[in-house]
C-alpha cells in the first residue's frame, strides 16, 4: 500500500493542509489557530474510525530539503522515501503500513527546534529520522531527548551529537572511528611501517581525525615518522611536503576536505612523494579529481556507501533507486534507506510501536544489515559497522574493501 | 493627574503575558513555540523601526547585534546556572532576566562601538558598515571555541516563555513609542525627515543616531537572549545576513516609522512562514509572491493607521 507523505508528490488535498484526512478536502478560512485545532479534533475521530488494523505508524523525519544544504537533505529524503514505499508493498510493519511525515529545515538554525516539537505534538509521531547535518540535529535532537522519542541521524558525525542523551542514534560512522580504521588500514593492508601527518590547524574535524589516528598507530607499533600543520585554504604545502619527504615515510595521512586534499595531492606528487595519501570522507567529492587530476590515483579514503560495492545487496539497491529517481544514489540517500529501515526492524524486534519500545530496540541492534554495511549499536549508540575504503584510480573511486573496527 | 495612554497599555500588556504565561503548560508545545517566535519576531522589529523607520538610518546589521546578546545570555546562563546550585524556578524568574539584562547591554555596547563612527556616514555607506559588522560577528564567533565554534553552542536551558517574550515585546513597543512621542525624541524624527535641517535648528544629529542605534541593539540582545533560550542551541550561521534583511522585511512591509504596521507585519511574517510549511518546495516561492503583492497593492505599509497624537507636547 502507498501511503502518500507530506512531501513527494504534494496532491492538493495536502497543499491545502488536510494532508492526512482527504475528506476534509474543503477550504476553510478559519483562523490558523482555530483551523489546527478543529482539523486536530475531527482527525482524532477518524482515526478512530478506521480502526487499528490499517492506523500507520507515524515517522518524522526532519531534513534540509531547501537551502544551501537541499543535496544532502534531498538524497536523505530520497533514501527514506523509498524505503517506506518498500515497507508498505511488502505489507508493513506487522500489517501496519508506515507513513513518513517530512519536515523541511532549509538548512537554516532555528527551524530545527521548531519541526521537531511539530512532529513531536501535532503528528504524534514515534521515533525521527534526521538530520544529516551536524549543526541542526545538534538543535532538534534535544527537544526529541526530553520528549523521550528516539532519533536516528542518517549522516551527522560529529562525536557531540549522541552525546545528546539515551535517544539519539546514528547509522554512520563517526570522527574518531573513521581515525582509528585508516590507521588499522594503513598497519595491515598497506603494510605501512613508518607514517608521516599533515593535518589542518583551522579544522576541528582534521585535528580530531588526526588525534585519533594517531592513537592506533601507536597501539598498532606504526611509527610516526613526521607531523606537519597547516591552515584551510592554504595554497602551497611544498614546505611541509618537502619536510616530511626527509623523514621517508611509507605512507602519508592528510585529514583535510577535498579542496585542500587535491592540492597537496598534486603538489605531493610533483615533489616526488609518491608513497600513498590516505585521507578522511572529507575527500569524497568530484572535485577532488578535478583539482588533482592523474596525481590523485592512488589516494585511499573512507566512504559511507560506496556505489562500486559489487556485493549482491549493494548493486541490487543501486537499481532499485536509480529506476525510482532515475540518478545514482549518493552515500546519504543510503545512509537515509538505513535509517529508516533500522527503525522498522527495531518497531518488530521490540514488537511495539511505542517510543519507549523503539528506543529500547534501537539500543540493542545487534546484527542489522544495512545497505551500508552490518549495523551494531555501541553504549555511545553510534553505529559500530565496517567502513567503505576507496581507492582513486583512473579518476574513478573504486571498492576496496570493508575495514571493520 | 491620569496615566497616560501608553502606559496603561503597558501594564495591560504585562498583565495579560503573565496571565497566559500562568496557562501555558496546556499549550501544544508546538504552537506555544510558534508563538514564542513571534513574540521575538516584534521585538526586533520594533527595535530595527526605530533605526531604520523614525530615525531613517539604514542598518543591516541587526541579526548581529541579536547574536551577541544571544551569545552573551546563554553563556552567563550556562556557566553560571549550574554553580548556584538554585532550583530551575529560581534560574527562571532571577538568572534569566538578568542574563537577557546583560545580552541587551552587551549588544548596546556593540552598537554604540560601531554606530560611534559609523554613523557620521550616511545612508549606502551606512549599510556597508553594518553589514559587514554582522558577518564580523558571525565569523569571530564561529572561530571561538569557548562558545562552540562553528559547531555551536549547545546545551541552553529552555527558559523563555511567554511572560518574559511578550513582557520584553510590550517594553520595546512601549519605549520605543514614549521614546518618540517625548519633547527629545521629536529630534529622531527631524533627523530622519531632513538632517541638513535638524542640524541648521541646532540638533546635534549623530548623537540622536547614536541614541537611536544602541537603543535599537540593546533590544536586539535582549531578543537574541529569549531566542537562545527558546532554541536551545546557537549556531553562527543562524545570524547571518539573511536574518537581518528577514527583520528588514518586517519593517518595509509594515511601513518605515509605523509603530502597529510593524508589529502587525512582523506577526504576519512569523506566523506566514509557519502557515506555508504543508506547501514543501512551493513555500519560500510563495513566501516571496506575497512579499511581491503586498509591496505592490500596500507600499505605504500594511497597517497605516496612527493612533491620534495628542494635542502639543
Amino acid at each position: 500500500m502507498f501511503v502518500p507523505n507530506r512531501y513527494f508528490p504534494p496532491p492538493i488535498s495536502q497543499l491545502l493542509g488536510f494532508s492526512a484526512s482527504p475528506r476534509l478536502c474543503g477550504l476553510s478560512l478559519r483562523g490558523f489557530f482555530g483551523r489546527s485545532f478543529f482539523l486536530g479534533a475531527v482527525l482524532a475521530l477518524g482515526v478512530s474510525w478506521a480502526g487499528a488494523a490499517a492506523e500507520p505508524i507515524r515517522i518524522g523525519e526532519f531534513s534540509s530539503l531547501t537551502g544551501r544544504e537541499a543535496g544532502l537533505g534531498q538524497y536523505t529524503h530520497m533514501g527514506v522515501q523509498m524505503a517506506v514505499e518498500e515497507i508498505n508493498a511488502a505489507g508493513g510493519v506487522d500489517g501496519r503500513p508506515l507513513l513518513v511525515l517530512a519536515e523541511d529545515t532549509q538548512s537554516k538554525a532555528g527551524e530545527a527546534a521548531t519541526v521537531v516539537r511539530k512532529l513531536i505534538t501535532r503528528d504524534h509521531v514515534v521515533a525521527i529520522v534526521g538530520e544529516g547535518a551536524s549543526g541542526r540535529c545538534l538543535e532538534g535532537a534535544p527537544i526529541a531527548q526530553r520528549a523521550g522519542i528516539p532519533v536516528v541521524s542518517p549522516a551527522a558525525t560529529n562525536p557531540k551529537v549522541t552525546e545528546i542523551g539515551d535517544c539519539i542514534f546514528r547509522v554512520c560512522f563517526t570522527d574518531p572511528f573513521q581515525g582509528t580504521v585508516m590507521a588499522k588500514f594503513a598497519h595491515e593492508t598497506l603494510k605501512v611501517r613508518r607514517v608521516g601527518v599533515l593535518s589542518d590547524v583551522a579544522s576541528s574535524y582534521s585535528l580530531g581525525l588526526a588525534g585519533f589516528f594517531r592513537q592506533r598507530c601507536i597501539v598498532d607499533g606504526v611509527e610516526l615518522v613526521g607531523e606537519q600543520k597547516f591552515s584551510g585554504g592554504d595554497k602551497d604545502y611544498r614546505a611541509q611536503l618537502t619536510a616530511l619527504k626527509a623523514a621517508r615515510p611509507d605512507a602519508l595521512f592528510v585529514p583535510a576536505y577535498y579542496g585542500d586534499a587535491g592540492l597537496i595531492l598534486l603538489q605531493a606528487r610533483q615533489l616526488g612523494l609518491t608513497v600513498p595519501v590516505l585521507g578522511g570522507d572529507g575527500f569524497e567529492a568530484p572535485e577532488l579529481v578535478q583539482i588533482a587530476g592523474a596525481a590523485a590515483d592512488g589516494a585511499f579514503f573512507p566512504v559511507h556507501f560506496s556505489t562500486s560495492d559489487t556485493s549482491p545487496r549493494s548493486r541490487s539497491f543501486i537499481a532499485r533507486y536509480t529506476q525510482r529517481w532515475n540518478k545514482a544514489p549518493t552515500g546519504v540517500s543510503a545512509l537515509g534507506y538505513d535509517a529508516l529501515n533500522l527503525i522498522a526492524d527495531a518497531i518488530r524486534r521490540g514488537k511495539s510501536a511505542e517510543p519507549k519500545a523503539i528506543r529500547t530496540a534501537l539500543a540493542g541492534t545487534t546484527g542489522f544489515e544495512g545497505i551500508t554495511g552490518r549495523i551494531a549499536m555501541d553504549s555511545e549508540r553510534n553505529a559500530r559497522k565496517p567502513a567503505s575504503i576507496v581507492r582513486v584510480e583512473g579518476g574513478q573511486f573504486r571498492f576496496l574493501q570493508s575495514v571493520a573496527p | 493627574m491620569k496615566l497616560p495612554k501608553s502606559q496603561i497599555f503597558l501594564l495591560v500588556a504585562l498583565l495579560v503575558a503573565g496571565g497566559f504565561s500562568a496557562f501555558s503548560g496546556r499549550i501544544d508545545p508546538y504552537i506555544l513555540d510558534v508563538t514564542l517566535g513571534v513574540g521575538i519576531a516584534i521585538t526586533l522589529a520594533s527595535s530595527l523601526n526605530l533605526i531604520n523607520g523614525f530615525t531613517g538610518q539604514f542598518s543591516l546589521g541587526h541579526a548581529g547585534f541579536m547574536a551577541v546578546g544571544a551569545y552573551s545570555s546563554a553563556m552567563l546562563t550556562t556557566t553560571l546556572g549550574p554553580k548556584l546550585g538554585a532550583s530551575a524556578g529560581v534560574l527562571q524568574w532571577v538568572l534569566f532576566p538578568a542574563s537577557l539584562l546583560l545580552g541587551g547591554l552587551v549588544a548596546a555596547l556593540a552598537g554604540l562601538a560601531v554606530g560611534a563612527p559609523s554613523l557620521r556616514l550616511k545612508g549606502d555607506y551606512l549599510a556597508i558598515v553594518t553589514l559587514g559588522f554582522g558577518e564580523i560577528i558571525k565569523v569571530i564567533l564561529q572561530n571561538v571555541d569557548a562558545v562552540g565554534g562553528a559547531r555551536g553552542l549547545v546545551g541552553i536551558p529552555d527558559y523563555t516563555n511567554l511572560f518574559w517574550t511578550f513582557g520584553v515585546a510590550a517594553v520595546t513597543v512601549y519605549v520605543v513609542w514614549a521614546l518618540l512621542n517625548s519633547t527629545y525624541g521629536r529630534g529622531f524624527l527631524a533627523v530622519a525627515d531632513d538632517e541638513v535641517a535638524a542640524e541648521a535648528m541646532g540638533l546635534n544629529t549623530t548623537r540622536y543616531k547614536i541614541t537611536a542605534f544602541v537603543v535599537g541593539s540593546f533590544f536586539a540582545g535582549v531578543a537574541g537572549g529569549l531566542y537562545a533560550h527558546l532554541k536551545g542551541y546557537l549556531n553562527p550561521g543562524g545570524f547571518d545576513f539573511n536574518k537581518s534583511i528577514e527583520i528588514v522585511v518586517m519593517v518595509i512591509l509594515g511601513g518605515m516609522g509605523r509603530h502597529v504596521g510593524v508589529i502587525v507585519a512582523a506577526v504576519l511574517l512569523a506566523v506566514l512562514n509557519e502557515t506555508l510549511r504543508s506547501f514543501g518546495d512551493y513555500r519560500m516561492i510563495l513566501y516571496s509572491l506575497l512579499l511581491i503583492l503586498l509591496m505592490l497593492t500596500r507600499p505605504q505599509g500594511l497597517f497605516t493607521w496612527t493612533p491620534r497624537k495628542k494635542s502639543a507636547a
